[in-house]
C-alpha cells in the first residue's frame, strides 16, 4: 500500500505546494536494515545530576559507538547536528528541577536532525522515594508528548521510566527508542523494572528461541514472523487453513514451521502447546491474529460481536492460559498481545473490536504481575494507522485522515510493530513488563 | 414396550453408477429407483406381495417428485398396497432410511420393508428464479386483463435466466469440495495418502467384480453392468498426474481422482424379521444392530463440515459397549479420501479425542486391511442418496460371506451432519 500523497510531496510541484499552502509534510522514515548502526549521527546526552542511570546510559552510548557529547560541552556548538538528544530525569527530585528541561533542549532542540531521536529517562513514578519525586517525575510524560507534537522531519520523542533498581536492564530498551526499529513510535511512555541480566546480545537476540506468532500468513503477523526469524528465532507460524498458501510462502521464507487452525476452536489452545512443546517450548507467544467486523452498536449482529470478541480477546486469554498451565510456556518467556488505539480511544462502529482490544490490555495488566516469579513477561503493542490489506479497505477519506492524525502525518509499516513486537520478545527486555506500546507515529486518538 | 427384535438385511440391489451426463442422462431418479426396486423384488421374489413400507429419498429432486417413492412403488411389481415415504438427509439418506425402517421392525411396527435412495446429477431440477416465480404467481391472482397485463410489464430480461441447484453449502457458499480442502489441510492430510486410498478403492472395486461378488447386488440398466467410474487399470502414478481442483495454490491436495465425481444411480435394501424372511425362504446376511447420527457446527468454522461421523461413532460406540477395534470390517464413505483420512486421523488424535469428542483416551488406529475392503465412493461414484444402500448391501454380503463378523459404517453428508450404523452377524 503506497501513500500516493506523501510519494507527491517529494516532487518539486509537490514541495512547492506544500510550502506554500502549509500542507501537511510527512517525511519519509527510514527503518532498520541489515547493517545500520543503532544511531547514525551525533547523540547529545544531559542530565539532572549524576546517577546511576545516567552512568548506564553513557556506558551504552560509547558501547554503540555513538559520538556523544554532554550537555555542558555539545549544546554550545551551532555546527552540531545531533541525531539524538538522551536525557537523564531521574535525578529530578522536585518540581523545581523540571526547569532544567527547558534549559537543556530549548536550545538544541531545532538543530535535532531529520528521524532524530528525543529520549528522556526517568524513575517510576509510583516508586519514588518523596511524594515531591513522584511529581516531578509525573510531569515529565507532559514535557515528552507536547515536544512529540513540535519535533519535524521524522523525528521521535519517547520517555522510559526506570525502576530505583533497574538502570542495569536499559540497554535493549534504549537501542530500540535509538534506532529506526522505533520509526513510528512516538510520545510513548516505556517502564522498566528490575530483572535478572540476560541475553544473547544485539547481533541475534532470540538465537535458539522458539517464537509462536498466530495470524502469521499476511500482514502484521507476516512481518512480525519475519522480524522475529532475522532475529534469531524458529518460528511457528498460525493461521486458518483457508490462508495456508500464504502461511506456506512466509514460513518456508524462514524456515518456519506451519500450523493451520483456527484459534478460535475448542482445542486450539491445546493443539498450539503440543506444538510448542514438541520445539522444545515456546518463549515467544505473540497474539497477532484479529479480524474486524464494523458496525455500530445498534446494528451490530450477535455472530460479529461474538466473532471478533472470539478471536481477538477469547483466544488470546485461552491460548495464554494453556500455555501456562501445560508448561508449553518456558520460564523467561515473553507474551506479547496486539491491542490497538481504538481500545484506547475507542473508534466509532468499532465497539466489538474495541472492547476486544481493550481487553487485551486487561490482559497484560492483569498477568503481568502474576508471572513474574517464573520471568515471564507480558506486554501490548497498540498499533495506530498501518498501511496494510485491512486499512487499504478504509474508505479514501477516513483513510486519509487516519493517515495525517499523527505526529508523523503518514500511516506506520507492519514492520514498525514487528519491531516493537521484537524489542519486547528480546530477553534483554527482562525488566519490561506490563507495558501497553502504541504504534501510531503519536496519533491525537487515545493520546 | 414390547422388547426389540432382530432387524436383518436380507437382500440388497443397485443399477450400476454412471458418471453424469453420461449412459444415465435421460434416466429419471423415478426411472432409476424403480429399475434398482424391481431388482431387488425379482432376486427375492417379492413379485405383488405387499411390504410394511418403502422408505427411500433423493437429495437432489424435482418439485413434481413430492410423492416419489409412492409413485415408484405404484409403477413397480410389488403390491400397490404397499405403502411409502420420502425422506433426504443429504447423503445420509439411504442409511437413514435403512435405519428408519429398522426401527419399525425392531418396534414390532412392521415385518419387512425396502430402503434406499437415488439421485441423478445429470436430469437435475432447474427452476425460474424467485423474480419470475412471484411474477408468475401475481399474474395467477390478477383478476382482469388489465391487471394481468400491468403485471406482465414487470418481466425484466434477468427473469430468465434458471436457478440451478448448486453444490454448495447455503450458508457458506464454500462447495463441499472446498469444506473438504479446509479440512484436508488442518489434518495435514497428504496428496500422496489421498491418492494411495483412492487407488485401493479402484482396486478393491475391480477385485469384487472379479471375484462375482457384485453379481446378485447389481441390475445392469441402460446397458451399463458396472459401474462407470471404475478404473481397474489406474495407478497411483495416473492420480498423482492430476491437478488440483479444490483448494489453491502449491497447498492444494485435492483432484478429481481422489474426490467422488458426480454420478447418477440408485440402491434398494430389504430388511425384515428372521421368521418374515425364513417364510420367504430368504436369509439374513447380517444384522443392523446400533445406528447414531450427529451434527457439527461448521458454519462458524469450529469444526470441519464433513467431520460429523468422528462424533457419531464415539457415541455409538459407547452405547454399544464397544472400541473401535473390536471390528472386522470399516466401511467409510469415501466423499473426498481427505474425508475418510481426516476422520482416522481424528480418531487417532488424542486432543481431538480429549476435548472435542470429550474422551479419556483416542479411540485409536484402525487395521487400514479392513477398510472398504470392496472399494468404495471414490470408485463406485457417489449418487448422493443412493450411497446408503450400496455400503449396507454390500457389507452385509461381506459379513455373510465371512460367515460372521462386525462391520462400522460412516457416512458424512451436506449441513455438517454424519450418519453410523454397526452391522453384525
Amino acid at each position: 500500500m503506497t501513500d500516493r500523497y506523501q510519494t507527491f510531496t517529494r516532487t518539486p510541484l509537490g514541495r512547492t505546494l506544500v510550502k506554500n499552502l502549509g500542507l501537511p509534510d510527512p517525511t519519509p522514515l527510514p527503518r532498520w536494515t541489515e547493517g545500520s548502526s543503532v544511531i547514525d549521527g551525533p547523540v547529545v546526552f544531559g542530565a539532572i545530576s549524576e546517577t546511576d542511570t545516567g552512568k548506564a546510559i553513557q556506558a551504552l552510548l560509547r558501547d554503540i559507538g555513538a559520538t556523544f557529547s554532554t550537555a555542558a560541552e555539545g549544546v554550545a556548538s551551532s555546527e552540531l547536528r545531533p541525531k539524538a538528544l538522551v536525557f537523564d530525569a531521574t535525578g529530578a527530585t522536585s518540581t523545581a528541577d523540571l526547569t532544567s528541561l527547558q534549559r537543556f533542549f530549548s536550545p538544541v532542540i531545532r538543530q535535532l536532525g531529520t528521524a532524530g531521536r528525543v529520549i528522556v529517562v526517568g524513575r517510576t513514578p509510583e516508586l519514588s522515594a518523596a511524594p515531591e519525586q513522584q511529581v516531578a517525575q509525573r510531569a515529565l510524560e507532559g514535557f515528552t508528548r507536547s515536544l512529540g507534537k513540535e519535533v519535524k522531519r521524522g523525528a521521535t520523542v519517547n520517555l522510559v521510566y526506570v525502576a530505583p533498581d533497574a538502570h542495569d536492564q536499559l540497554d535493549s530498551t534504549l537501542r530500540f527508542f535509538l534506532s529506526p526499529k522505533s520509526a513510528y513510535v512516538s510520545g510513548q511512555v516505556a517502564r522498566i523494572g528490575a530483572g535478572p541480566l540476560v541475553g544473547n546480545g544485539p547481533a541475534a537476540p532470540l538465537a535458539d528461541k522458539v517464537a509462536l506468532v498466530t495470524g502469521a500468513a499476511r500482514g502484521i503477523g507476516a512481518a512480525i514472523a519475519k522480524t522475529l526469524a532475522r532475529d534469531g528465532a524458529t518460528v511457528l507460524g498460525v493461521d486458518v487453513p483457508q490462508n495456508a498458501n500464504d502461511l506456506r510462502k512466509v514460513m518456508s521464507s524462514i524456515g518456519g514451521s506451519e500450523l493451520l487452525l483456527d484459534v478460535t476452536s475448542i482445542d486450539a489452545p491445546q493443539r498450539i502447546a503440543a506444538a510448542g512443546a514438541e520445539l522444545g517450548g515456546l518463549d515467544i507467544v505473540v497474539h497477532n491474529a484479529g479480524i474486524t467486523r464494523d458496525k455500530r452498536l445498534a446494528n451490530m449482529r450477535t455472530d460479529a460481536w461474538d466473532a471478533v470478541l472470539d478471536v481477538n480477546l477469547r483466544a488470546p486469554e485461552r491460548i495464554t492460559a494453556q500455555l501456562l498451565e501445560s508448561g508449553a510456556l518456558n520460564d523467561g518467556g515473553s507474551v506479547v498481545g496486539v491491542a490497538s488505539i481504538a481500545g484506547i480511544a475507542g473508534n466509532n462502529g468499532q465497539t466489538n473490536y474495541a472492547t476486544s482490544k481493550a481487553g487485551v490490555i486487561g490482559l497484560v495488566q492483569s498477568l503481568a504481575p502474576r508471572l513474574g516469579d517464573r520471568q515471564i513477561r507480558i506486554n501490548a503493542v497498540a498499533p495506530g494507522f498501518i498501511e496494510t490489506e485491512m486499512t487499504a479497505r478504509v474508505p479514501f477519506a477516513i483513510r486519509e485522515v487516519g493517515r495525517r492524525i499523527n505526529s508523523l502525518q503518514q500511516g506506520g509499516l507492519p514492520v514498525d510493530v514487528a519491531e516493537t513486537i521484537a524489542w519486547f520478545a528480546d530477553p534483554a527486555s527482562a525488566g519490561v513488563t506490563g507495558n501497553v506500546v502504541r504504534v501510531c507515529g503519536q496519533s491525537v486518538l487515545g493520546a | 414396550m414390547t422388547e426389540t427384535r432382530k432387524v436383518a438385511v436380507v437382500a440388497g440391489n443397485r443399477i450400476p453408477f454412471a458418471r453424469q451426463d453420461t449412459t444415465y442422462r435421460h434416466a429419471s431418479n423415478s426411472d432409476m429407483l424403480t429399475a434398482a426396486l424391481n431388482g431387488l423384488v425379482d432376486r427375492t421374489g417379492l413379485g405383488g406381495q405387499e411390504l410394511g413400507e418403502v422408505v427411500a429419498g433423493a437429495v437432489l429432486k424435482h418439485a413434481r417428485d413430492w410423492n416419489m417413492v409412492r409413485e415408484v412403488v405404484l409403477g413397480s411389481k410389488l403390491a400397490a398396497t404397499t405403502p411409502a415415504y420420502d425422506i433426504q438427509q443429504a447423503c445420509g439418506t439411504g442409511l437413514e432410511a435403512a435405519i428408519l425402517v429398522g426401527n419399525k421392525i425392531a418396534l414390532g411396527q412392521i415385518e419387512a420393508g425396502i430402503a434406499g435412495g437415488v439421485d441423478t446429477a445429470s436430469d437435475a431440477p432447474v427452476a425460474v428464479n424467485d423474480d419470475l416465480r412471484n411474477i408468475l404467481l401475481d399474474l395467477n391472482r390478477a383478476k382482469s386483463l388489465q391487471d394481468r397485463l400491468k403485471v406482465l410489464t414487470r418481466v425484466r430480461p434477468k427473469a430468465i435466466i434458471p436457478e440451478i441447484p448448486r453444490n454448495a453449502e447455503p450458508r457458506t457458499r464454500k462447495s463441499m469440495g472446498e469444506h473438504a480442502a479446509l479440512t484436508a489441510l488442518e489434518w495435514g492430510i497428504t496428496r500422496e495418502a489421498q491418492d494411495e486410498l483412492a487407488y485401493r478403492s479402484h482396486m478393491n472395486l475391480a477385485a469384487a467384480y472379479d471375484r462375482g461378488f457384485q453379481d446378485d447386488l447389481i441390475t445392469p440398466y441402460l446397458g451399463l453392468e458396472k459401474d462407470q467410474n471404475l478404473r481397474p487399470d489406474t495407478t497411483v502414478e495416473k492420480l498423482a498426474k492430476l491437478k488440483p481442483v479444490f483448494g489453491k495454490g502449491e497447498t492444494a491436495t485435492m483432484t478429481a481422482g481422489n474426490s467422488t465425481p458426480l454420478t447418477d444411480g440408485a440402491s434398494m435394501v430389504l430388511l425384515s424379521t428372521d421368521e418374515w424372511a425364513a417364510e420367504r425362504g430368504l436369509r439374513p446376511l447380517a444384522y443392523l444392530t446400533h445406528s447414531q447420527t450427529a451434527a457439527v457446527d461448521y458454519v462458524k468454522g469450529a469444526e470441519g463440515l464433513l467431520m460429523a461421523p468422528a462424533y457419531a461413532v464415539p457415541r455409538m460406540l459407547a452405547r454399544a459397549g464397544l472400541t473401535l477395534q473390536d471390528f472386522d470390517y470399516y466401511e467409510i464413505h469415501e466423499a473426498f479420501a481427505s474425508q475418510v483420512l481426516a476422520t482416522l486421523k481424528a480418531w487417532e488424535d488424542p486432543i481431538f479425542c480429549k476435548e472435542r469428542l470429550g474422551l479419556d483416551a483416542p479411540l485409536g488406529e484402525i487395521d487400514r486391511s479392513k477398510l472398504n475392503v470392496n472399494g468404495s465412493s471414490l470408485a463406485a461414484g457417489h449418487p448422493f442418496a443412493a450411497t446408503g444402500g450400496r455400503i449396507v448391501a454390500a457389507l452385509a454380503k461381506q459379513l455373510d460371506e465371512n460367515g460372521g463378523g462386525r462391520g462400522l459404517i460412516s457416512i458424512c453428508a451436506a449441513g455438517g451432519q454424519g450418519v453410523v450404523a454397526i452391522l453384525e452377524k
